[in-house]
Parts: C-alpha cells; structure tokens; sequence
C-alpha cells in the first residue's frame, strides 16, 4: 500500500475546485462522475455498508462517528419510509468547508448521497441547508433540478429501480439546529430543542421514523469510496492505534479550514493527522505579522485550545483529545496570536454559546449566560481572581465529557474554558489583577 | 450471590421492588428516597431538561462486584432494571444538584416574601434541602416582565420561571390546546402566548398547580392567603358526574381554592376549571342561611323561643335562639301527619346533588313511616355533550381510547348513587318530570335541592302549585321555598360529609372542610334529627349501616371508602 500522505497528496474533494463550471452536471460528468452511483447501483446495499465499514470513513461532522456503522444500525425489514438527512446546518466557528464544497462541486455530494440512500434504504433525503448560506441553496437546487431531468433522481433512477427524492431544506438560523435531533426537530417544523436519547434516531428520527443524519463532506467521501475501494482510503490518514481497542483509525482526505492571525487563510484538503504546525506553516502561509502563535483551536471553538506548545499535535480524531482538546471536531483550525488576550477569545466564545445555546437544559442556559456576564464583568475591569474558579465550576456543570446535559453542545460550551482555564490561567489571572479593560466591548464575528 | 433471580434495585443501598417501566423517581420514591425534580410529572412526556434528578447509577456484575457509570444520569428518563444501584446522595450527585439550583435561581428575583408559592415552593424546598445558601452572582438578574394576560384565570411572573416547560407539555398534551410556548432562547427565553390567543381552555388552572414554581399563579388565589396558613380537606368536586378528587384549602371557615387531588381511580391528577373556581356559591350572599316555618303558631322568632322554654324572659332578647330544635319538631309532626293522611299522596324529591347518606336517611325515613311514600329522583342537571380531552388541532374531541379528561355533561355528582338508594326503596326510578306529567294527586311534597344554580323549572313550580304541605331543604332560595311551609336551609358540598358515585360506579368520601353558612345545617346532620338518631351524625356509621342494609352498597363494609373510594360495579353495570 503506497501511502498517499504528505507530499504527494491529490486532493479528492477539492479536486475540482476552480474548474469552469464546475457546478454543473456535465462538467462533474466529464471528470467521471457519476460513475461510483452506476457502479454502486449494481451492488446490495448491504455490501454498499460493508464498504464503506472497511473504509473506515467516519462521520465529519463534529463527532466522528464510524459511518458505516451507523448506517447499519437501521433497523432490518423496516415497514415504510427510511429517510437521510444530510446536516448542513454548517455553524461552527470557524467552519467553511460544507460551503465550499457545495458552493464549487454539489454534485460530487449529490453523488454521495443518492449511494448512501441506497445503501441505507432510504426512500427520502432532506438536505438541511444552513439558512445563511443562500449561494448554496441555490446551487444545490440547480444540481438537483439537473439530476431528476437527468433521471439521477426521482423514479427508478438510471433503471435501477429505486427510487430517491431529495428535498432542500433550509435551516432555522441557528446552531442547534446542527445538532442531529435539533435537526431532526427544526425539520419537522418545530423548536429545535435536541430530543432526549434513546430512542436514537435510527429507530425513530424524523418524523418518527428510521433516520440516519449525515454531514455533507462525509457524504462527498462516498462516491470515492466506492470509485476507489476501502484500501484506497485507508492509504490516507492515521491507522488506528494498536493499543486502543476502541480507536477506529483516522482514515481519509480532511477538509481543513484555516482562518485567524495567519496570512493565507483558506480550506486545504489534506490527510487526516497533519499536525497543526504544517497547516499553519505550510498549507497557511505562517502566523501574521510575523508574529507567534498563542493558541489554535483545533476544530471549532467548541473543541478548545491548543497552546503554542501543543501545535505538534497530529489533527486526526484522536490527536487534540490527547492534548486536553474535546476532539477534532470540524477541523476548523483558527490561529490566535501572541498579541491577543485569551480573556477576549474566551468572551468570544462564551458569548458565541450563550446566545447560541438552546435553552433546554439549566446547566447549559444558564451557565452559558452566567460565564458570559463573568467574563463581561472581568473585561470592563471588575475582576476578582475568584471568578476564576467560578468558570471553572460553570465549566464542569455545563458538561466537561462525561455531560450532563441532554446533548453534546453544551460540553462545546464548557470546553474552551475547561481549556483556556487550564493552558492559560497565569495570563488570565495576570488580567484580572491588572485591572485592566478590554478595548473591544463587541467583537466582531461573534456568531 | 444467590442464584435466584433478582427483582430489586438498590436505592442507596435499601433493595427495592423494580415495577415494569419505572424509572428511577418512582423506584426511590417507593424507597422513601426522594429525587429532585422538576421537569419530570407521571402524566406528562419525559423531556429530561431541568437537570435536577441527576443521580448516580450502576449496575451489579454477575461476579457481585458494582460497577458505577461515568455519567449522572437523569432520573426521570432512566428505567430501572432489577440489579441497577442507583446513588442518590454520592458527593457527585450533590455537588450537581446544588450547581444546578444555584443555576436555576441565578436570574430568580427572589420575592419569596411577595410570591403566591412561598410554602409550597420546590425552589425553596429543594434549595433548603440540597442547595446553597447563597449565589456567587454579582452581575445583574435578567429581568423579565410579568404577563398578566396569560389567561383570564392565570398569570405569569416570568422571572420566577426554571423553564421545565411543564405548562407547555401540559396544553400540549393533555388539554390539546397548545396556547403556550416557549419563546427566545437561551437564558432570555420565557414562557409567552400568541398575542391575543391567551390560555383559556377548561383545563387552563392546571398548569397553576404543575408549575413547580411560582411563576403560573391563579388569578382568583392570587395574594388572597398565605399557604401555610390554609388547612386542607380530603373532598369530591360536585361539579360533574366525573367526581374529580379534590382538597379543599380553607382558613377561617372561608375556603380559598380547591386543587386537584391525585386519584387513578376517578380522574388522574387534573380537574377542570368549572370545578376549580366554580366553588363561590358555597359563600354566594344569597344563600338561605336560616330555616323557616310559615303558616304556623310557632313561625316568629318569639314563638320559637317560648317553644323552646327560654323562660327567662329578662335573657330572651340576649340569648340568640336557636330555631332548629322547634322547626325540626315541626318537621318531623307535618310529615308524619301528611303521610298519615294519605301515604301515597306524599312524594319526596331527592336531588341528585345529595350524598349517598342523606338520600338513604330521607328514604329510610319516609318509607319506614308508609312504603307507599313516593320518592322521586330531582332533576338532573345536563349541559351539552361530555366535553374529551386533548383536543385535537382544530378543537375536535379525541377517540374514546386516546381520552385523557372528560368533563362530563351530567353537572351532579351522585345521580348513580340517589338512584341505587331508590332502587332499593322502590325498586325503580321515578324522575321528578315524570311525575309532574299530567294530573297528579300528589299533595305534600319534600323537595331536597342544593343545586348551585336554579332547578325549579317553571313545569316543576307550575306542577307543584299550593299543596298542603310543601318542606323544601334547599342552599338557594327558589320559586318553591319562597311559598314552603318549611325551609330547611341545608349545606353545600364543602359543609357536608358522606359519598357520592361518580358516573362509573365509584364511591368516593368526602369530609366538611368548613361550617355551613348562618344557621344554615348539613344536609346529614339535619336528617339524622328528623329520623332522631341518637348522636351526631357520622358518615361512617351510617355508611356501614348501608352496607349491611342495601346489597348494591356491601363493599362500602366498614365505612372507610380509603384515598382513592371503591368501586361499586364494574362499568358494564353502570346502567343506573
């Protein structure tokens, strides 16, 4: 197996990026597209499964969960509707991927989605749409439109007889709606408040029937999947750890997206487990100003922070745990630079979830808020080095893993303190005792 | 170990019986172990989101050694399995029950001194028993504006809310109505209406009592009494042949609200607001609170006094007779010379709205004096059809087997109850309007009302016209007690005790939360005087008199009808 790793990585997922018309069903044709739907339209669904098991693709999302094994854990002989949703309700921080890739190459996802519908069964996919993003919407419901005349969708697609309908569905303007069962909720026309588990939504997710959520980039890796074969992915990524029963490897291309105090920001496509110093070195340009990096967050603020002594840290799905991190998340990797006050970040992100946070569970709605006020009250210049311990308090009620709250946002929302408190408390405790304000009361790009 | 099979839990180490889908609320509580809870109420979907009966749970190997889980879980959305070791007072448990009400009361205004919930409040139960004493807050509460026009009978004090969105699942789920929601989101989300779409329906006061807190109030309770100082009184709602479980809260002889009291046997844990507010008649200004004689030496207060051998004359004007003792005497002569005169001709009306008890006496009496005594069964109030509940989305009623309340149409409580005692005296029914029909000899008559509202029909008074002997044992005057010969000023439901049937055959006890009105008697105690029974009245007595006497009442046995009441026949034999 010749390893696709480092330098001589093709993108897959962005390989398509900039072509002319790139949207189109035509173009997506000429480069081979379509191909992996034919060729999967011949297999069972259940070696569609088995596949995409060996793979060891897993979900990008956020979680990382294996997405194969998801997929079977549907029920068997299910009388009636199977649906998927695809989740791009894309709104973490510091997360532009999904964008991208519907934006440029919708069909290669399209593609994705109709195999994995086939795969599970489904008769119905609902592509939950992030309501912001109005550029996709539009592209998407071109390439859609293309396939039903194309016969890529609707009755009996491409003679196979099966039958798939995709609806677009845009989102609530919220972050919780990303959330699987917010999703689920927000989709059925209600308050995406995320539902109590089990039932889990394979055995009843939306519209109280077998469900399987989906991200948009871990639809797109599908039809390469099948193009390619199982062995072709696992030549890119981390291999699972041998002493670790339970770690199910870090296979695959990664969108990685960059943004922050670095000079060329930007969505890279690379494999799992770069480390976060050859992004920013390599693949963005350095850190700005020519100055140092303080702090990267690894995969969405609701993942935490890597401290400066930590960029050696590999990205794949184990590599910021090990660092303290919550995990890679969406590997949205934002750079802060030495010139910038962890006590501004971590308002910014502590505001970020308090207005984001769904109001469902006390901990989280109210620690949420509560941390933020703290933090308000530290940057006007009223801090006490108790506030300190109180965060540290907040933190761990809301929800450091293992949680206490209904879903996993809210351990998102304790996470960057738990992190921040722990990696950088001397200078936060060196604010509080200097009495100083911060200038910026409203920072920009809060949600 | 022991091989057999396990059919408890541990609940802090005190084994326990597991029951088919509990979860752990309801196992500790069995347990005495009480879980904090909000958000959890047996009657509503589980939704898991105050946080507040986070325990510590685990399970037994089959080595015997106990493996505990990494999380808290919530109590109200775990099943219990037999062998599962639940911890409800582990330092972790603690330390996330008080965060989670120092979190809970962090935008709370804290106006306990002016809340309506004082007392009966589980933010301060539950803050003295598992919180902190004070809030390391230093910033400003969220303040939120109270919402006065929630429903014609609620209001909500916003900022008391810990958003356990009971009142939201209730209208959802149980009225079917669906007026509240939740608004906003996050720490700024409060509990709202649509605008002009308030929260009336029937069920409306419900949510008063679920609310947890005291941010849904009653209106018609609102600052009106402390709770603590209210004493309650196990009772049965007249209001309709459902026969809601109730306590009746007085103080001072005034009762201040009733609230539903949990029966799985009668009606659940809900009552409607018909019945909830519908109880100020009991204190309406126009009650008769004095009996009266008419046509009689003995009518004046005067006469009365000297019958009742007040020599003393100089005291007379001092002393406030008491005109029972002569008008019962009397009472008792008329009747007895009535029916004397012509058995048949005398009819004694028994109003649906009597207990078990008193239409026995009434009965007992009339047809031991002259089995050709006729008794009828008093007019039974009907409005409308049975109102079901949830609604469905455009108001309609749900299917039989999805029916979670029913207000029934028949506005009496113990129309079944009267007509088994009738029954048994004279083998059939004979309803008032029957009688009246046509020409009738009738000419003494004993009407027995206590309806809340008007029942004399102008048929019935047409029918009854000048007889020579007219008793009326009425709360409210009426066309009939205005002309009676005799008006017995008798007691509503809050002033009597005995049972009533509900419409499925139920029995259900209830006691005299309050004294009757003036002078006014319970309907029991002035018949146990007509009969000249010796002692005071007692229910249960004579409830276990019944039992011996009449076959369709032998399960009312010793008297006591217990908590929930006994039923007398199973539905099929509710035909009555």
């Amino acid at each position: 197996m010749t390893s696709l790793n480092g330098d001589n990585f093709k993108p897959v997922l962005l390989r398509r990026l900039g072509l002319p018309n790139s949207q189109t069903l035509n173009s997506y044709r000429a480069d081979g597209g379509y191909t992996a739907l034919t060729k999967a339209l011949t297999m069972q669904p259940n070696e569609l499964i088995d596949l995409v098991k060996a793979s060891g693709l897993r979900g990008r999302g956020g979680a990382g969960f294996p997405t194969g094994m998801k997929w079977s854990f549907l029920p068997q002989n299910v009388n009636g509707p199977i649906y998927m949703c695809i989740n791009g309700d894309e709104s973490e921080p510091g997360t532009f991927n999904n964008r991208i890739i519907i934006e440029e190459d919708p069909h290669q996802i399209l593609e994705g989605i109709v195999i994995g519908c086939y795969a599970t069964k489904a008769t119905t996919a609902y592509f939950y749409l992030r309501y912001e993003y109005g550029r996709c919407y539009r592209t998407l419901q071109k390439a859609v439109d293309e396939m039903y005349a194309a016969n890529l969708l609707g009755k009996n697609i491409l003679g196979s007889g099966y039958s798939l309908d995709i609806y677009l569905h845009r989102g609530a303007c919220a972050y919780i709606c990303g959330e699987e069962t917010g999703l689920i909720e927000s989709l059925e026309g209600k308050r995406a408040w995320p539902r109590i588990k089990p039932p889990f939504p394979a055995i009843e997710g939306a519209f109280r029937r077998p469900t399987v959520v989906n991200n948009v980039e871990t639809m797109a890796c599908v039809p390469h999947i099948v193009n390619n074969g199982a062995e072709w992915f696992q030549s890119m990524g981390v291999p699972k750890d041998p002493n670790n029963a339970r770690d199910a490897g870090s296979y695959g291309p990664k969108l990685y997206c960059i943004s922050g105090h670095v000079n060329k920001p930007g969505l890279v496509e690379l494999p799992l487990g770069v480390t976060a110093r050859e992004l920013i070195d390599k693949h963005a340009g350095g850190v700005w100003k020519g100055r140092k990096a303080k702090a990267v967050v690894p995969g969405g603020i609701s993942m935490g922070f890597l401290s400066a002594d930590e960029l050696d840290t590999p990205l794949d799905f184990n590599g910021p745990g090990k660092a303290g991190c919550l995990g890679l998340g969406t590997a949205a990797v934002v750079v802060i630079d030495d010139h910038t006050s962890m006590m501004d970040v971590l308002y910014n992100c502590c505001r970020f979830f308090a207005h984001e946070s769904c109001g469902q569970c006390t901990p989280c709605r109210e620690g949420t808020a509560w941390s933020t006020k703290i933090l308000e009250r530290i940057r006007a210049g009223h801090g006490k080095l108790a506030d300190l311990d109180i965060l540290e308090e907040i933190s761990a009620s809301i929800g450091t893993i293992p949680g206490t709250t209904i879903c996993g946002l809210a351990d998102g929302a304790a996470w960057p303190i738990k992190n921040a408190l722990k990696k950088f408390r001397p200078e936060l405790e060196e604010y509080i005792k200097s009495g100083r304000k911060s200038e910026s009361p409203q920072l920009v790009g809060a949600h | 170990m022991p091989e057999t099979q396990v059919t408890t839990a541990l609940v802090n180490d005190v084994p326990v019986e597991v029951g088919p889908k509990e979860n752990v609320i309801q196992v500790a509580r069995r347990a005495g172990v009480e879980v904090p809870h909000y958000c959890w109420h047996e009657d509503l979907s589980v939704v898991a989101s105050c946080r507040m009966c986070l325990v510590e749970v685990g399970e037994t190997k089959p080595d015997g050694s106990v493996v505990m889980g990494p999380k808290l879980v919530p109590g109200c959305q775990t099943p219990v399995k037999p062998g599962m070791v639940i911890k409800t007072d582990s330092q972790k448990v603690k330390t996330s029950q008080a965060m989670t009400l120092e979190l809970l009361l962090l935008n709370h205004p804290l106006d306990c001194s002016i809340c309506d919930q004082a007392g009966e409040c589980y933010l301060q139960d539950y803050t003295f028993k598992y919180g902190k004493a004070q809030s390391r807050l230093d910033e400003p509460k969220v303040q939120r504006e109270d919402k006065y026009h929630i429903g014609d009978q609620i209001a909500l004090f916003t900022d008391r809310c810990v958003m356990c969105t009971r009142c939201v699942r209730f209208t959802r789920e149980i009225s079917g109505t669906a007026e509240l929601q939740v608004v906003a989101r996050g720490s700024v989300e409060e509990i709202d209406v649509f605008p002009d779409e308030p929260c009336n329906n029937k069920l409306a006061g419900n949510v008063v009592d679920l609310c947890p807190v005291g941010a849904l109030c009653s209106k018609d309770f609102l600052y009106k009494k402390r709770v603590w100082w209210l004493k309650s009184q196990k009772s049965v709602c007249p209001g309709c042949s459902t026969g809601c479980s109730i306590e009746v809260d007085q103080n001072e002889n005034q009762v201040y609200r009733l609230r539903p009291r949990s029966n799985p046997l009668a009606q659940g844990n809900f009552m409607c607001d018909d019945g909830r507010f519908g109880f100020k008649y009991v204190v309406d200004e126009r009650r008769l609170k004095t009996p009266t004689l008419k046509n009689s030496v003995a009518a004046n207060g005067a006469a009365s006094r000297n019958g009742n051998g007040h020599a003393n004359k100089d005291l007379a004007d001092l002393v406030v007779a008491d005109p029972w003792p002569e008008v019962m005497k009397q009472t008792r002569e008329r009747i007895k010379a009535a029916v004397k005169a012509n058995g048949s001709d005398f009819a004694a009306v028994l109003s649906p709205m009597m207990s078990v008890e008193e239409a026995y006496l009434l009965a007992s009496f009339l047809k031991g004096l002259d089995s050709r005594v006729r008794l009828l069964l008093g007019p039974v109030p009907v409005a409308g059809a049975n109102d079901c509940y949830p609604k469905g989305p455009k108001g309609e009623a749900p299917a039989t087997d999805k029916t979670k309340f029913t207000i029934r149409n028949e506005k009496c409580p113990n129309r079944v109850g009267v007509e088994m005692v009738l029954k048994h005296f004279q083998g059939a029914v004979v309803p008032l309007e029957k009688a009246i029909e046509g020409s009738s000899t009738i000419n003494a008559w004993y009407f027995v009302g206590g309806y809340p509202q008007g029942w004399v029909t102008e048929a019935i008074d047409r029918a009854v016209g000048t007889p020579n002997l007219l008793i009326v044992q009425d709360i409210f005057p009426s066309p009939l007690s205005m002309r009676a010969d005799i008006v017995l000023a008798s007691a509503a439901f809050t002033e009597r005790e005995g049972s009533f049937v509900n419409h499925a055959g139920l029995a259900q006890s209830f006691k005299a939360a309050t004294r009757p009105i003036g002078e006014a008697r319970s309907d029991g105690r002035l018949l146990s005087e007509l009969l000249e029974r010796k002692g005071l009245y007692n229910a249960m007595v004579i409830r276990k008199e019944i039992g011996e006497e009449i076959s369709a009442f032998k399960k009312f046995g010793g008297g006591d009808l217990g908590e929930y009441g006994i039923s007398l026949m199973n539905r099929q034999e509710v035909g009555v």
